[in-house]
């Protein structure tokens, strides 16, 4: 939960050695001016042996390059922490960044594309404009078009030619086989028409095309490649390190996907689970909030099987590996996940319906034009240009445009209030979203335990259970030293596992602890309260329970005002779910459920024709996530979870869903205006076409117009 | 008319120089760290270009 603010990892685990050098990638939090970057690497460049520091702002990514002992990893994160960055180390991606390097192939093929659809110009408006242009200077200038854009097809247009091969294979068409065919076919008719000397040519047409679309397709991969690289940005701030015990009983931190089954670890008091594992000696206690949304934690003795994403509470623990990191979260969870994964890729978007409608009416549009005109006894070459010119004309340039404009625009603004969006559809699937589920124990609730009774207690017993509490890594005693804030923690303390704190102050025993331990008659749950006991005084109680997160009855109160009936979904105990639900307001609940039964409670839902939204963080939500028609997770939950979802809330900020909720319904509004214009445009265009009134100049101009006014039309979503 | 001749070449030429600065500026990391480069103008030590070895490491993993 609190896994975004220090990973924990041991730096020295992910120091790499190269060439001689030693390198390590940090990610550096805080930075954001040019005082920052001078600060940042100056203070790196003072280590000896500093041959590279150098920060990316825009990704916070600090690279480093030293020769010397790789133990110095550990100085400079603390000195970045003490001049007020903290800094958590990163595993660079593993193999080349798919999504980032997409876009550069599209962003080269539209370079080319902007160079040929400005250059041929040169050449296309003397012809529209020259009527006394001698013949061969003409032919010449249909040459050169021919030049510049038909090498700039062939590179430009591999995208679309390609995607539309791959979907014609599959007995398929997609929005890219009228692309690719009109601006095939425009060069072959302005080959054609340049070879026997007469008429137009379509050679702008055809680069200009190219260039709309390809914005449009740079656009949506660039959205892409972004939430991708800030979701590898959170993920890479849980790296994780694992301390290994070799056969002579050394100690080594290693990164946890290096660990191998039947590895002896090391398990500090406070530390996290990082694969799963068996114990071979301590007992302790775990929390396994993020794994089963269980708030009360879990006992541990030699024997028992504990997951990866727990952590430890009390005592160290020796533990043998069962898994490597990759197979650890529990198999059943990875498997659900992905099947979720795949009956969700057969959402069918809507540029994809577009598509559907589009083109067949096109097509049989061209073939009636051909024809028609045959009928009327024209030549065959007049009706075979018309043709022609019908499918260059609605060659769906608005259209491809249409879709990502809008949600690059509405994604850029949820942006900047800290949302991320995983992919285009994400936002379509949200604006059908008709119901919600959500989790409790980290969504709804902090996933902390919080003291409650704060008024009962004395503030002097108070500041001495504090004292007490400010030295242990337990969740109750974290509790108490957070409510008290900064202070003075008692000396020589010892930890009793499965009892509690002791220590000696001011000559008196001072004990906080289980009512077990302290042989007082337990009034309520054990996991729930622990008391005070100084010298022989009376016990004092102290009472904890898991708080919501502020404004959380606000936020399913406004989702429900939105039209989307909440439910909440939880692992935890029936008593614990329902007094919270109360709280909230929610009369629909269940409890005590394991992730295969949230997704049949979603599949209920389904089947009752419901698209729900499931907010959601833990290991155990992570199925349901993936398999809900849409899913938003929170900065704070675990990797899988932020992986599964198709919204990331930076800042757990629970008034984001409603906010994310509204835009994504202005976004479709738009993008079905923008529909409503290329289908406009279209109807003013081709029976121009039809009736062979087209000439190059009118393609061009009213290309050009439609696909402005849908990029316009996006823009108002800004505001 | 003669003087296309000349004129022609031209103008494509420096489109393709244009394009082809384009492409070498992509290729060489230019736009990695678009919010730090606006920013390391202000900052007043003499900030050295990347170097080939910068270069290597920035391809490694994005490009």
């Amino acid at each position: 939960m609190a896994s975004i603010t220090a990973s924990g990892a041991d730096p020295e685990a992910f120091v790499r050695t190269r060439n001689g050098h030693q390198e390590m990638d940090l990610l550096v939090s805080g930075a954001h001016c040019a005082v920052c970057i001078s600060r940042i690497e100056t203070a790196m460049r003072e280590f000896s042996g500093v041959s590279n520091a150098r920060l990316n702002l825009s990704t916070g990514r600090l690279s480093l390059s030293w020769t010397g002992a790789s133990s110095q990893a550990h100085d400079m994160v603390r000195r970045l922490g003490e001049i007020g960055y903290p800094a958590t180390p990163f595993e660079p991606e593993t193999g080349a960044d798919a999504g980032s390097q997409e876009e550069k192939r599209l962003l080269r093929a539209m370079a080319v594309a902007a160079f040929a659809s400005a250059n041929v110009m040169m050449f296309s408006i003397p012809v529209w404009a020259g009527a006394d242009m001698d013949e061969q200077t003409r032919q010449w200038f249909h040459w050169l078009s021919a030049l510049i854009v038909l090498p700039t097809v062939a590179y430009s247009g591999r995208p679309f030619f390609t995607s539309a091969w791959a979907a014609l294979k599959t007995r398929h068409v997609n929005m890219d086989v009228p692309i690719s065919l009109g601006v095939l076919l425009a060069c072959g008719l302005s080959i054609y028409e340049m070879l026997v000397g007469s008429g137009h040519t379509y050679f702008d047409a055809a680069a200009m095309l190219l260039f709309f679309l390809l914005i449009g397709r740079w656009l949506d991969s660039r959205l892409r490649a972004k939430a991708g690289a800030a979701a590898r940005r959170l993920a890479a701030m849980q790296a994780a390190s694992a301390n290994r015990l070799d056969a002579t009983g050394q100690v080594k931190s290693i990164p946890a996907r290096e660990v191998q089954p039947g590895d002896l670890l090391l398990i500090a008091a406070g530390e996290k689970v990082p694969v799963d594992a068996e114990i071979e000696s301590g007992n302790s206690q775990l929390d396994a909030a993020l794994v089963t949304g269980e708030t009360r934690p879990v006992e541990a003795k030699p024997g028992t099987q504990i997951f990866s994403g727990m952590v430890n509470l009390e005592a160290p623990l020796r533990v043998r590996a069962t898994a490597k990191r990759d197979d650890s979260l529990l198999a059943e969870i990875t498997r659900l996940v992905e099947a979720g994964e795949q009956s969700r890729s057969r959402y069918v978007k809507l540029a994809d319906h577009a598509a559907r409608v589009y083109v067949p009416v096109v097509h049989s549009l061209a073939a009636l034009t051909l024809v028609g005109w045959l009928l009327a006894g024209a030549e065959p070459r007049i009706a075979i240009i018309n043709a022609i010119a019908v499918l260059i004309i609605t060659c769906p340039c608005a259209l491809g445009l249409a879709v990502p404009a809008v949600q690059v625009v509405a994604s850029g603004r949820l942006y900047k209030s800290g949302v991320l969006v995983k992919s285009g559809d994400a936002l379509e699937r949200l604006a059908e979203a008709d119901a919600a589920a959500f989790d409790k124990t980290g969504t709804l609730t902090i996933g902390k335990p919080q003291l409650t009774n704060r008024a009962a207690i004395a503030d002097e017993d108070f500041e001495l259970a504090a004292t007490l509490a400010r030295t242990s890594h337990h969740p109750l005693s974290r509790a108490i030293a957070d409510l008290a804030g900064m202070g003075t923690a008692a000396h020589q303390v010892s930890e009793i596992p499965g009892g509690g704190l002791q220590a000696e102050i001011d000559g008196e025993d001072v004990r906080l602890g289980s009512a077990r331990w302290l042989g007082v008659d337990a009034r309520g749950d054990a996991a729930s309260e622990v008391w005070l006991q100084r010298g022989d005084n009376a016990p004092v109680r102290f009472v904890f329970a898991d708080q919501e997160r502020p404004g959380a009855a606000e936020a399913v109160a406004d989702v429900e005002a939105l039209g989307l009936p909440a439910q909440m979904l939880s692992g935890d105990r029936r008593e614990a779910v329902d007094a919270m639900a109360r709280r909230l307001g929610m009369t629909d609940w269940s409890a005590e459920l394991k992730p295969a039964e949230k997704i049949s409670a979603l599949e209920a839902a389904k089947t009752d024709g419901r698209h729900v939204l499931m907010v959601g963080d833990g290991l155990n939500d992570a199925p349901a996530l993936a398999s809900a028609h849409v899913s938003m997770s929170l900065a704070s939950a675990t990797d899988i979870s932020q992986a599964a979802a198709d919204f990331v809330i930076q800042r757990d900020r629970l008034d984001a869903i409603r906010e994310t909720i509204e835009i994504a319904r202005k976004a479709r509004r738009r993008v079905l205006e923008n529909f409503g214009l290329a289908a406009l445009y279209n109807m003013i265009a081709v029976p121009l076409a039809v009736f062979g009134f087209v000439t190059p100049l009118v393609a061009a101009i009213a290309m050009s117009a439609s696909s402005l006014l849908v990029t316009l039309n996006a823009l108002r979503l800004a505001r | 008319m003669d003087v296309l001749i000349y004129l022609i070449p031209i103008a494509l030429g420096m489109g393709l120089l244009g394009l082809g600065a384009f492409l070498w500026s992509l290729k060489s990391g230019q736009y990695e760290d678009l919010d730090g480069a606006a920013q390391r103008i202000l900052m007043e030590d003499d900030d050295r270009p990347l170097t080939d070895a910068d270069r290597a490491e920035t391809s490694d993993t994005s490009d």
